[in-house]
């Protein structure tokens, strides 16, 4: 008793600023700008918008009315949503198998050691640092039935359809110029990653007469899989949320064909005026975004491959 | 004492920093869809009038894109930077009005001293009135003519429209058999002007000839598949799709950069004529007539005062200001006033110096006094959308054009039932 008593007598007297919760401390003070900035500009908004699809908000009006689960049920009962969401489908799964297998293979031919590799690098990157809008209208007229993609495809004896003004061209349309647009940024993911692979692999599959093909799907793909995962998370999340080049191209149409679910949203907020069940649409596309991107992740114990 | 000294240095700080100044300065917004030079230059000059006789008043216009104007004027609305004054196109202007969006603007008419509202014929109000109130001055009243590429259609050993009218063959059919022989020539015919098979209410100018409309009267059933709309579409479908006289879908054709022999529009686009060494020998002729005989088909532009505005009531004074006798008149030069008195030849021709009297009576007057506009109605974007994307299959050269029609009805009567 005595000893205990002592004991604590002897020890120094800790205050509270303490060597951890300092270096605690110092972590969120560093953190803190983003994490303002993530709860100003996303978390907010994030509720506000939550918030607005329990109204019925009429911008003319001024008039702001809380409404429950009206629009969610509206939503439900909506006849153009299953066209909207198969058109998103459609559109979303185009883009992610082109722009991926596109930028895949852009990347296996850019990975070899020849000349003026780093020119086609950059000739096939410079898409993605030019403006979107540019990009779209300058496509726009290339598609016209009259414009410079026809133009080419007569010189060799083919009469090009009307791109933008058939269902099935339109939509592929679409996928093609966002693919292109697009693709430089994932083959340079693609050819980060195949630098990456450990020559010796290779060279021992080669030693064992292992072909090509199999090298690619064994050695190769295996050893990508994180990339490709984190590739795929960036397409799909960025598919669903194309807006412009609708606009641009087709602005939805013919018919509904190209209306996807955020050109749809677009136009009952900004067009009908419905900003209440366009709130209610944007918090269905982030629940769409949310569990696709958690489906992804769950897949990777599956199929992506990690060295430790 | 101290408290009074107090006062006064604060004052005087406030003078000195010029925070007073600001107190009392008022600035005006008005929201419009031109860029172009000329108009905005006219604004200025009536805005700098107006500026001169109300000390403290800045008067700005905000060119807003037209692809998009009513959107992004929506988005100001919601985000509450609503300018005090917009455009408006008469097919936006019921949704406006029965929102209570815009200021009611009789009063400031009635005691704005020289105004005189009945020098504006009933007609030119009502669009922009609701239960016998003015919501909306009618800006523009612009009738839609044919420009005419003499030199091209001569070229093409076709007849021009003025010889046309000569002969008192000026009708549709003529109009699309010369516009077929130029487009033989590898030139472009008939180009109906913005319509770019997306706005079709463009199309009004041609099917208008037919006595077709979009909806019934009272705005409550579909009227694109009654017997004048099909015969209207299947000559426009006819035009595009077989004669080749219009160009079609997805083919760029701008008649002023001289692409084309003919184009519908309004005669503001007439500052758009090349000059110089592009310059062609061009004409501007009256619609053609139709199976119901001539007609005329008029656009419609109001300017309004936003409810929610800073100083609805100064805004307004301004656009009583704006639209004054003496600014109408100038005005004129780009938008064909709905007022009377300066419906006149001479008004009109010292205003258009590019335009004779003899085209001046017979597109502008005539067509004033005896067009026809838009069905107006409510919720019209969506109903627009609805047409756009129900008309999509019509611009198919094997299009079942009864079918289409009654389709896009099926899926436009439920809207229009719940207006």
């Amino acid at each position: 008793m005595t000893i205990a008593l002592d004991t604590a007598q002897a020890r120094p007297k800790r205050g509270f600023w303490t060597m951890a919760r300092r270096d605690a401390a110092t972590g969120y003070l560093f953190i803190a700008p983003q994490l303002i900035g993530i709860i100003i500009f996303v978390l907010i908004p994030l509720g506000l918008v939550f918030w607005y699809s329990l109204h019925e908000w009429n911008v003319l009006a001024g008039s702001f009315r809380f409404t429950g689960a009206a629009n969610y049920e509206k939503l439900l009962s909506d006849p153009a949503i299953g066209e909207v969401m198969s058109v998103t489908a459609v559109f979303s799964a185009g883009l992610a198998a082109l722009n991926m297998s596109m930028a895949l293979g852009l990347a296996l031919l850019l990975n070899q050691k020849l000349r003026f590799m780093t020119v086609f690098r950059t000739l096939f990157f410079s898409p993605v640092v030019v403006s979107l809008v540019a990009w779209t209208i300058v496509w726009s007229f290339l598609l016209q039935s009259n414009g410079g993609i026809n133009g080419l495809l007569q010189m060799i004896g083919v009469e090009g359809p009307n791109w933008l003004r058939n269902p099935t061209t339109a939509m592929i349309s679409v996928i093609v110029v966002q693919a292109l647009k697009n693709v430089g940024l994932n083959m340079i993911l693609f050819l980060a990653a195949l630098q990456g692979v450990p020559r010796e692999l290779f060279e021992a599959a080669r030693v064992d007469g292992v072909p090509r093909f199999k090298q690619f799907y064994r050695i190769t793909l295996p050893m990508i899989s994180p990339t490709i995962l984190l590739a795929s998370i960036v397409t799909i999340v960025g598919a669903l949320q194309v807006f412009a080049q609708i606009m641009i191209l087709t602005q939805g149409g013919p018919g509904f064909s190209t209306t996807v679910l955020v050109y749809y949203l677009y136009q009952q907020a900004f067009q009908f005026y419905l900003f209440g069940y366009g709130s209610t649409l944007s918090i269905v596309l982030l629940v769409i975004v949310g569990a696709l991107t958690f489906i992804q992740w769950q897949l990777r114990r599956k199929f992506v491959f990690y060295e430790n | 004492m101290r408290r009074t000294m107090l006062k006064t240095t604060l004052a005087a700080l406030a003078v000195t920093t010029g925070l007073v100044a600001p107190a009392f300065s008022q600035e005006l917004r008005m929201a419009i869809w031109s860029a172009n030079e000329a108009h905005l230059a006219l604004f200025n000059e009536i805005g700098a009038e107006f500026e001169a006789s109300h000390p403290g008043v800045t008067v700005t216009y905000d060119s807003l894109a037209f692809e998009g104007y009513v959107t992004t004027l929506t988005t100001q609305i919601a985000g509450g930077n609503p300018p005090d004054l917009a455009w408006l196109f008469d097919t936006t202007a019921p949704d406006f009005m029965a929102a209570g969006a815009l200021y009611p603007l009789t009063d400031t008419f009635a005691k704005t001293e020289g105004y005189d509202i009945a020098d504006f014929p009933a007609a030119t109000l009502t669009a922009w009135s609701r239960d016998g109130v003015q919501y909306l001055y009618p800006f523009s009243t612009s009738p839609f003519g044919v420009f005419v590429n003499n030199d091209m259609i001569k070229a093409a050993g076709a007849k021009t429209p003025a010889e046309l009218i000569a002969a008192g063959e000026w009708t549709w059919d003529n109009a699309i058999a010369t516009a077929a022989t130029v487009a033989a020539t590898g030139k472009q015919g008939l180009v109906v002007r913005d319509f770019d098979f997306k706005i079709w209410e463009n199309l009004a100018e041609i099917y208008a000839g037919w006595g077709a409309h979009p909806w019934s009267e009272d705005t409550k059933s579909c009227a694109f598949n009654s017997k004048e709309m099909v015969d209207a579409m299947t000559f426009i479908h006819d035009a595009i799709f077989v004669k080749k006289a219009l160009p079609g879908p997805g083919v760029a054709a701008d008649f002023f950069a001289g692409d084309a022999a003919m184009t519908t529009t309004q005669i503001s686009r007439a500052s758009l004529l090349p000059k110089d060494d592009k310059a062609f020998d061009w004409d501007l002729v009256p619609l053609p007539s139709g199976p119901v005989g001539d007609y005329a088909w008029v656009g419609r532009a109001g300017i309004g005062v936003m409810a929610n505005a800073k100083n609805p009531e100064l805004a307004a004074e301004f656009l009583a200001f704006f639209s004054s006798k003496a600014n109408v008149a100038k005005l004129a030069r780009f938008f064909p006033p709905a007022r009377q008195s300066l419906l006149t030849a001479d008004v009109l021709s010292a205003a258009n110096p590019l335009l004779t009297k003899e085209q001046i009576e017979a597109v502008v007057i005539r067509g004033v006094a005896t067009g026809q506009s838009t069905q107006q109605v409510q919720n019209f974007a969506q109903l627009q959308q609805t047409v756009r994307a129900g008309l999509d299959g019509l611009w198919q050269p094997q299009a079942d054009i009864s079918g289409v029609l009654n389709s896009l009805c099926d899926r436009l009567n439920p809207l229009l039932a719940a207006n």
